[in-house]
């Protein structure tokens, strides 16, 4: 069959999704963000939540959140995103309200708006972005930074001395009463992404269904930050990061 | 036996050239551009072996620019 017989609307398998604007993201070449981006948008249109969900968007490279998926949107304060998604879900019950946020705004700054709107059990999901490094601000070493990563602020390595451990804050998350639905996923393969996009899908019903708050983490790479071409840092991602931080279910009540 | 016929449009502007569907793709349809680029400077990908697409969707589904489109055909 010739490419002009295959190529008609009727045949078509994939195509953008509508809830992403025509804009062109400022994200790096192989960033997760357009990956995780892209589900979303494509679960707004599947769940039919487009016209009544509320994104709050954190501070790092996803704060222009606003500019590519066509949903409503509040740009929160740096790790202030629990916080702005519990008012906003308390004063439209009828809305599906998600915060989503990278590892230094959830793990560092947020850490005590993102446990407390957890063990409160909001009605919200967090999309949980782990790269594992500050990638917006140029590759500063961040809680969830791997020991003997190098970052631009441990040069030499992260060092336990120095640093502290790595933080895998999904996992105290998963201890917390509130929570209903806690998971790690990642984005590296085609498989990988429809695990996530099943996980984002059940943090939405859990959500809308009021069963309290479902966190999803997505290990993510930066390949910018980490110094890699994206499939060289999608290879590191599985060598070294799924070690501290392995992919599945943490929680599903 | 039925034969699967698939076949992908890109979006070469809005392509970043990050290669992940070039890795992701199991048939070998698509590389980068060895040398064209598009308007941002970015080489972009290109269906290089395009009778052997099966319209799997994989290059699709890891695209973070989301501009792949996949069309199918099964014949029977």
């Amino acid at each position: 069959m010739s490419p002009e017989d295959i190529i008609r609307p009727e045949n078509k398998v994939y195509s953008r999704p509508e809830y992403l604007t025509d804009a062109i993201t400022h994200y790096c070449p192989g960033c997760s963000h357009g990956v995780v981006h892209r589900v979303i948008a494509e679960l707004m249109k599947e769940m039919d939540l487009g016209e009544i969900s509320i994104g709050v968007a954190p501070v790092g490279c996803a704060v222009f959140a606003y500019n590519y998926i066509d949903i409503d949107w509040i740009e929160a304060a740096h790790g202030r995103a629990p916080a702005v998604a519990t008012a906003a879900s308390r004063l439209n019950p009828d809305r599906l309200v998600f915060t989503y946020q990278g590892d230094g705004d959830l793990a560092a700054i947020g850490t005590a708006e993102t446990i407390h709107a957890c063990n409160r059990g909001e009605n919200i999901a967090i999309i949980f972005i782990n790269n594992a490094i500050y990638g917006m601000t140029g590759g500063q070493m961040a809680p969830t930074t791997l020991l003997g990563m190098k970052t631009a602020t441990t040069p030499y390595g992260r060092r336990v001395d120095l640093n502290g451990h790595p933080l895998a804050i999904t996992n105290l998350l998963a201890q917390l009463d509130g929570t209903c639905y806690v998971t790690r996923q990642a984005v590296h393969t085609p498989a990988a992404v429809r695990k996530t996009k099943a996980a984002i899908k059940k943090a939405f019903e859990n959500a809308r269904a009021k069963r309290g708050t479902s966190v999803v983490e997505i290990v993510s790479t930066c390949n910018s930050g980490w110094k890699m071409t994206p499939a060289q840092s999608n290879d590191w991602m599985a060598e070294h990061m799924f070690e501290k931080y392995p992919l599945g279910d943490l929680k599903n009540v | 036996m039925a034969k699967v016929h698939g076949a992908v449009t890109i979006d070469r502007q809005r392509c970043k050239g990050c290669d992940l569907c070039v890795v992701a793709c199991p048939v070998d349809v698509l590389l980068l551009q060895p040398k064209e680029v598009n308007d941002r400077g970015y080489h972009f990908a290109f269906a290089n072996n395009p009778e052997a697409c099966i319209g799997c969707a994989a290059c699709a589904t890891v695209c973070p620019d989301a501009c792949i489109e996949v069309y199918r055909v099964v014949e029977k």
